[in-house]
């Protein structure tokens, strides 16, 4: 960006004043520490200068919002049209518990919703599975039927809202059960928007929440994609996360890498399947975390944004430009959440929720100040949205489009996060592809070194965390903790030993011989999966179909 | 607490034959009187050993096989061994994560070893431990070795029937393996059978088992078997393979040979072991062995002197005092 | 040969927040300890069931998924009836220090919270573990 002539006099200016200046400064005051570092480990220059984005090409590194590479922003005009979807992860007990609070967000200005689901139904057990004990209701909604899909969505029209559902193996199951109460709400599929999350390969290498064998699980995977493609049009099929790569330890760089990484399998697998890349792509979305180094972040995301273009535009041979556009939703940084001094946790989700909206996130999940102590109260809910509207409404981060472009600092960030990413897709691609790499450990093994490297600085002091390593207090013990009733357990039980005893047993036996059929050839499950659902057939009773035919899976683990 | 471990072990608490293991691990006194006791109730069980590089999928197979076997009414004790790091002594032993299920089936057994510095793939207590497991009453024992690459040879002494699992695309080509390593299989398995490339090795090892005089003998040519351990295929041939070998083994009456040639190690082993302990404990506590290294450092005295005078102490050989004096 | 400690680090329920405990199975290593790392999704029956079989010296428990009250007390328990009171009982995770008492009063020896140096755990166990 600029002449050759320019460069050299500011190389020169800068060496005159890192000489003369700054080492009379140091002579006298030594810098707090040697080698300055990103949390994710990159270090930090004492300054940035046109020289060190001197080969930043405007038009093909950056371009203009809405437009390939779609460094700058996906949309045109970003949040000067309307702000990014404010989307409350919650869910917690039974349907009828979350039901209300998600009315009580959508009162409070909240604009999408998003369904967590407890473990049981995450893992594909239903209430009353011995491995559910002490799980059901937990971190989450419990849902075994379309009758619990049915209260959870009580009085929520599902052509006015879009819903977020974080499910995964039994992602098909969760949908099908959804667009069979849209039908019932007389919406038709068309209408209907929202995303699962239905990542599996990340639940094999960082989240846990895994079923089947990798080669089965993403066939259900790609049977939701290409059944959605065709009949539920504005659905979100996929959304591939780098949020839980990043909670388990990795760096910046390398939530960005695997979660492209993943990506690249999906869209494989899809091409694999016939389908156009310009049919499905533009229905993938990302989902990304954002930590408190705010810079960093925004580097982060517009990188990632220019890679993923250039890969579906490159190696994908995309043509339609919203094919190559990295739509993301971000989630404050959970592992961030230090339950020292818990209040202190508003201001770190406070400059995280601003590095998503300066990186252009499409929606948007605040984390509750209480997080590290218990599932989120009321209250801190509550103050997250409002976070997130300050962020929104006060903070002038919307007003503008990608405000830190041209920043020196944070272009060189973002052409050497671009680096990196490059750097990893490419030696997971001399490996034989994502899927091998998963398998030799080796994406989890680099996770596993960052995770080691982060805790070793702060145990060392090296890193400051505060109210962890340094500004430490005594504090009395928090309290008015949320507690989820130990009895939701119980209650779902009994429900479900009645829908056992009442539902059309000829009906429900006949649809899951269907679906068991379906499932051993390469028909799309999802047909089947929605009759199922409509017969009554649990979750748990659709997952055991499943396990029966594919197997249970249990990946190896690197320590 | 006070307690007869023999009678305990072969009345099957398996509390007693965990410390038992555990005394053996440590080389502790206590575990000698009780192997004693339990040594005539061996040599019921068959052992197999389960072998290959890093990322073959040992682990799921073993699992898997061990289902496989457990279908048909017999019992399983395994023994999953772990490489210690030769910098804090400690180790991380992962093998249990893959076979979760079995934790809580009766009729199985698992104990994870770390090697604490023993080469070849198992650990010094291994033979010991299945030796236990033996006496335990399991019918079949299953050693899977560290996946330490292509040198694990040290499994064949303990096996009855070992399997060597290849992966395609590990970069583990016939070609590169090490000279023995593909002798010492009675059956391969070719794992993850469902890769690309997996045909080709299946030819190669094949081809190579039709030449190699040391690898197909007499009255065994070693199959060759794909399985996809992850879904559940091939682990019925396996099983019959093995068993094929089995009888062999006892039709040619190759199981005594092997075994005889095992006792034989072993016991020369152990009182290799016992005798350098003993010597080594003596030397070092009387002070003498730090003296004798000064010696050797100094040029003062050579190491093959002090060797023969020294073992000609402890041993009297008459051919050792013939050729000092 | 010198006695080593040996730990089963177990992930008790469906919950899969495993960074802490891949992390801490490292630290035990290298402190010298033989870890068992049980994965994920174990029952407390599975969890005893290793202890057991591994004659652990110690039980690590990890839950941030808020069922450590029904999982912890029952692993404690479980232990009891196979005789294995000498088993050091340590958890850590998300839980509450209203809990604490009730844990403990349970039979669970310690537990550690977030944020607690890695260097205290590997202490209390090197001082707190049994002979055998």
């Amino acid at each position: 960006m600029f002449d050759e002539k320019a460069l050299e006099t500011i190389k020169a200016g800068k060496e005159k004043w890192s000489n003369d200046v700054v080492g009379k400064t140091l002579a006298k005051n030594p810098e707090r520490k040697e080698v300055f570092t990103t949390i994710s480990g990159t270090p930090v220059e004492r300054l940035y200068t046109p020289l060190d984005v001197a080969g930043l090409d405007y038009g093909k590194d950056l371009g203009y919002p809405g437009l390939y590479p779609f460094t700058r922003g996906v949309q045109p005009t970003m949040y000067r049209g309307r702000f990014w979807t404010m989307r409350q992860y919650a869910g917690f007990g039974s349907a009828k518990e979350s039901n209300a609070r998600y009315r009580y967000l959508l009162s409070q200005g909240q604009t999408g919703l998003s369904v967590a689901f407890d473990l049981p139904t995450q893992a594909g057990y239903d209430s009353d599975h011995p491995l559910s004990m002490g799980e059901v209701g937990k971190v989450g909604v419990a849902i075994d039927s379309i009758e619990d899909m049915k209260v959870l969505f009580d009085q929520i029209p599902l052509d006015k809202v879009t819903t977020s559902m974080t499910i995964n193996a039994p992602a098909g199951i969760l949908l099908g059960m959804y667009l069979a109460i849209a039908e019932e709400q007389g919406v038709s599929f068309d209408k209907v928007g929202g995303t699962v999350q239905n990542d599996v390969l990340k639940e094999i290498t960082v989240r846990g929440q895994y079923i089947y064998p990798p080669k089965a699980t993403m066939r259900l995977t790609t049977d939701l994609i290409e059944y959605c493609l065709k009949n539920v049009p504005k659905w979100n099929t996929i959304s591939i996360s780098g949020y839980h790569i990043r909670e388990s330890g990795s760096t910046a760089a390398q939530e960005m890498a695997f979660t492209i990484a993943d990506g690249i399998a999906y869209v494989q697998a899809c091409v694999e399947r016939g389908l156009d890349v310009d049919s499905f792509g533009p229905r993938l979305s990302f989902f990304f975390n954002a930590f408190t180094n705010v810079l960093e972040e925004v580097a982060k995301f517009r990188a990632g944004r220019r890679v993923w273009a250039k890969i579906m535009k490159e190696r994908f041979g995309a043509k339609n430009p919203r094919s190559m556009m990295l739509r993301f939703h971000v989630q404050t940084g959970g592992v961030t959440l230090t339950a020292q001094q818990p209040l202190n946790n508003v201001v770190r989700v406070g400059l995280q929720a601003y590095a998503a909206a300066l990186g252009g996130c499409q929606s948007l999940h605040t984390n509750s100040y209480d997080e590290a102590l218990c599932l989120p109260t009321q209250q801190a809910v509550t103050v997250a949205l409002r976070t997130q509207q300050i962020v929104a409404e006060e903070s002038g981060a919307a007003d503008t489009i990608d405000p830190l472009a041209g920043c020196y600092y944070v272009e060189a960030m973002t052409e050497k996060i671009e680096a990196e990413i490059m750097d990893y897709l490419q030696k997971i691609d001399a490996m034989g592809g994502t899927l091998v790499a998963i398998e030799q450990g080796y994406i989890q093994k680099e996770i596993q070194n960052s995770a080691y490297r982060f805790q070793k600085e702060i145990e060392s002091g090296e890193r400051v965390y505060v109210g962890i390593n340094k500004y430490t207090m005594e504090e009395p013990p928090p309290q008015g903790l949320l507690k989820v009733d130990m009895s939701v357990g119980e209650v779902e039980a009994g429900k479900l030993k009645k829908l056992r005893a009442e539902r059309d047993e000829a009906k429900w036996k006949a649809a899951l011989d269907k679906l068991r059929q379906a499932s051993q050839t390469d028909e799309n499950v999802m047909p089947s999966v929605i009759e199922a659902v409509k017969a009554k057939a649990t979750v748990g009773e659709i997952c055991d179909v499943w396990r029966d035919i594919f197997g249970q899976f249990r990946p190896k683990e690197y320590v | 607490m006070t307690m007869d471990y023999a009678r305990e072990i072969l009345q099957g608490s398996p509390r007693a034959v965990a410390r038992l293991m555990s005394w053996l691990e440590d080389e502790d006194e206590r575990a000698y009187p009780v192997m004693e006791e339990i040594y005539r109730h061996t040599g019921k069980a068959y052992i197999l050993g389960i072998t290959g590089s890093p990322g073959a999928g040992k682990s799921t197979l073993t699992d898997k096989l061990t289902r496989t076997i457990r279908r048909k009414g017999l019992s399983v004790g395994i023994v999953a061994v772990d490489p210690s790091s030769p910098f804090t002594g400690g180790a991380v032993l992962g093998d249990r994560v893959r076979m979760s299920e079995l934790s809580i089936d009766p009729g199985v057994y698992i104990r994870s070893m770390a090697t604490r510095g023993f080469l070849g793939g198992i650990s010094k207590a291994t033979a010991d431990v299945v030796k236990v497991l033996d006496a335990f009453g399991k019918d079949v024992i299953i050693i899977e070795t560290v996946g330490v690459g292509q040198d694990e040879v040290d499994i064949i002494g303990l096996a009855d029937t070992t399997c060597l699992i290849l992966v395609p695309g590990l970069g583990d080509g016939i070609q590169s393996m090490k000279a023995g390593v593909m002798e010492i299989a009675d059956i391969f398995v070719v794992n993850k059978a469902d890769r690309a490339g997996a045909d080709q090795v299946v030819a190669e090892v094949c081809a190579r088992v039709d030449q190699d005089s040391h690898i197909k003998v007499k009255d065994w040519t070693p199959p060759v078997l794909k399985t996809v351990a992850v879904e559940d295929q091939g682990l019925e041939e396996l099983w019959q393979a093995i068993d094929g070998h089995r009888a062999m083994l006892e039709k040619t009456g190759k199981l005594h040979e092997k075994r005889r040639e095992r006792i034989c190690n072993e016991t020369l082993r152990m009182i290799h072991n016992e005798l350098f302990r003993v010597v080594r404990e003596q030397l070092q506590d009387s002070g003498q062995l730090d003296n004798l290294v000064t010696d050797i450092l100094d040029h003062k005295r050579d190491p093959y002197s002090i060797m023969r005078e020294i073992t000609g102490k402890w041993i009297s050989l008459p051919q050792h005092q013939k050729e000092t004096s | 040969m010198a006695k080593k400690i040996k730990i089963i680090v177990a992930k008790p329920g469906l919950d899969g927040h495993d960074r802490g405990a891949k992390l801490l199975s490292r630290i035990f290593a290298e402190a010298g300890m033989e870890v068992v790392y049980t994965g994920l999704r174990q029952t407390p029956e599975m969890i005893v069931e290793t202890a057991l079989q591994e004659d652990a010296d110690v039980v690590g428990l990890s839950s941030l998924s808020g069922v450590h009250n029904y999982f912890f007390p029952k692993v404690v328990e479980l232990l009891r009836a196979k005789g294995l009171d000498d088993v050091l009982v340590v958890g850590g995770g998300i839980i509450p220090r209203e809990d604490y008492e009730g844990l403990q009063k349970a039979g669970v020896n310690a537990i550690f919270g977030p944020g607690t140096p890695t260097t205290e755990i590997v202490e209390y166990i090197q001082k707190n573990v049994r002979e055998r």
